[in-house]
């Protein structure tokens, strides 16, 4: 395959990954961002707590863990995971919904605190509460998924371990480039270096406009 | 002897008064090693508008929060009487908005009172005439003028067909026409039978609007007559202080 072939497979590879993560995180963690703001029950400070030191789970502990579940003698070797892009979403949805949930929380907490009043005078429910929230939060929702695309987009310890960086199959721009530098192919590392920048800067921008038209819209 | 021998046809036979709509026993409510309600107790009656009048710190805006269940008081309690829908609507102080247009505030408000799809734009309609909002109802609720803010702020607590409507200071920010057209709406609610609580600190408001006055000063009610009654001849002497304002809190 052609070098320009194997940079765009590689590149649309790590973004299929990685909008992915992002997109299930978002499914999870935008809601949990909601309970955890407007919810009242037990073990809801520990969960709290808990969300938000996983911001900082580290990548490769993650992988590891994955690894052990997914490897073949592991309790969930039977679904054949390991070394696919479907572990890689996986390990990367788990780093990336901590942080979506904790940007949520602290977005659907203002609000909350502002419609408060409001919305117990017109008796909403607690799952009427969380929609208005998540509704009218939305353009601010944009920070979290922008945030979570950063953490996934840049990751490499556990799509490192869970992918195996299989060429054609599981290699993306992170890893591509840590193999190709080990290897001393600093051209091939650079440029998908560059490409890696260039598409977070592309997607920032991309993002950053549409929070601005939701604004709009939202008549912030 | 019968009621018929005393009251003789063509004579006013003298009414059995309304029950009030509610009473309220002994609210008391502590913060702070402060107490902001010290045993409030007052009976509403069933129609018209009552205002509540205190200085800044009586208890008057924390007394509406307890009526609309928005604050356990510490002791007392608020009993409704028995045909009561519990229908309370609440305007508060500064409107809170959604961050959407007028007409999807009100859409909003009548889906969290799941009146069905099919019943919601005309009601939207007649709420958008009511306030005076037909003109901006596409607008951003959050670019509307003070006046027209809170007169969305009244539409969206009509939504409900409160039979008791609370008003927390509704008009203090509002320049003079605002509050000439929400005092008209409110009247207008009035008319159509909603019993209505009005906070406020303008006393000529409660002169044009109030039918009765409850006076609170310190947590404490220190009167509660007819508006004429108050304002011709205050009983208390902190009333008569605030009335001329000279009441320290």
């Amino acid at each position: 395959m052609p070098l320009e072939g194997q940079i765009v497979e590689i590149v649309l590879l790590s973004l299929k990954v990685s909008l992915s993560a992002v997109v299930l995180s978002a499914l999870v963690g935008i809601p949990l961002g909601a309970l955890l703001a407007v919810g009242r029950f037990r073990g809801q400070s520990v969960l709290i707590v808990l969300v938000n030191a996983s911001m900082g789970l580290p990548p490769v502990v993650v992988g590891l863990g994955l690894y052990l579940l997914f490897s073949r003698s592991g309790p969930l070797g039977v679904l054949q995971l390991l070394y696919t892009p479907a572990a890689m979403i996986i390990a990367q949805t788990i780093l990336v919904t901590p942080i979506i949930a904790s940007f949520s929380q602290q977005v659907f907490s203002d609000l909350h605190h502002e419609y408060d009043e409001m919305l117990r005078a017109m008796k909403a429910s607690r799952w009427q509460t969380m929609a208005t929230l998540i509704h009218d939060a939305r353009h601010s929702l944009i920070t979290a998924l922008l945030a979570g695309l950063g953490r996934a987009l840049s990751e490499i310890g556990a799509v490192m371990i869970v992918g195996g960086n299989i060429a054609h199959a599981t290699r993306v721009m992170t890893t591509a480039i840590a193999l190709e530098t080990s290897k001393g192919n600093l051209y091939l590392a650079v440029t998908l270096g560059l490409i890696l920048l260039a598409l977070s800067g592309v997607i920032n921008v991309v993002m950053i406009l549409l929070r601005s038209r939701l604004e709009r819209l939202a008549h912030v | 002897m019968s009621d018929s021998n005393v009251f003789p046809l063509g004579h006013p036979r003298p009414r059995k008064p309304a029950p009030p709509l509610l009473t309220a026993e002994s609210l008391r409510y502590q913060r702070g090693g402060r107490e902001l309600l010290a045993g409030v107790s007052f009976e509403l009656p069933e129609k018209g508008i009552t205002a509540l009048l205190g200085p800044n710190g009586a208890g008057k805006s924390l007394t509406l929060r307890i009526l609309m269940g928005l604050i356990p008081p510490d002791s007392g309690q608020v009993g409704f009487h028995s045909g009561f829908s519990g229908r309370i609507g609440m305007v508060f102080q500064q409107p809170v908005l959604l961050r959407r247009s007028v007409r999807a505030n009100l859409d909003h408000a009548l889906r969290i009172a799941r009146i069905p799809r099919r019943d919601r734009t005309g009601m939207i309609a007649e709420l958008l005439v009511m306030a005076n909002l037909t003109h901006c109802a596409e607008n951003a609720a959050r670019s509307l003028s003070g006046g027209e803010q809170q007169r969305l702020a009244m539409a969206r607590a009509l939504v409900a067909d409160p039979e008791l409507l609370l008003l927390d200071e509704p008009t203090s920010s509002l320049d003079p026409a605002a509050t000439a057209a929400f005092e008209d709406l409110t009247l207008e609610v009035a008319a159509k039978g909603a019993k209505i609580v009005l906070v406020t600190h303008d006393l000529h408001q409660a002169r044009r609007l109030a039918d009765d006055i409850i006076f609170l000063h310190r947590g404490r009610v220190y009167e509660h007559r007819t508006a004429s009654a108050f304002f011709n001849a205050p009983e208390s002497a902190e009333a008569k202080a605030y009335c001329t304002g000279t009441l320290l809190t």
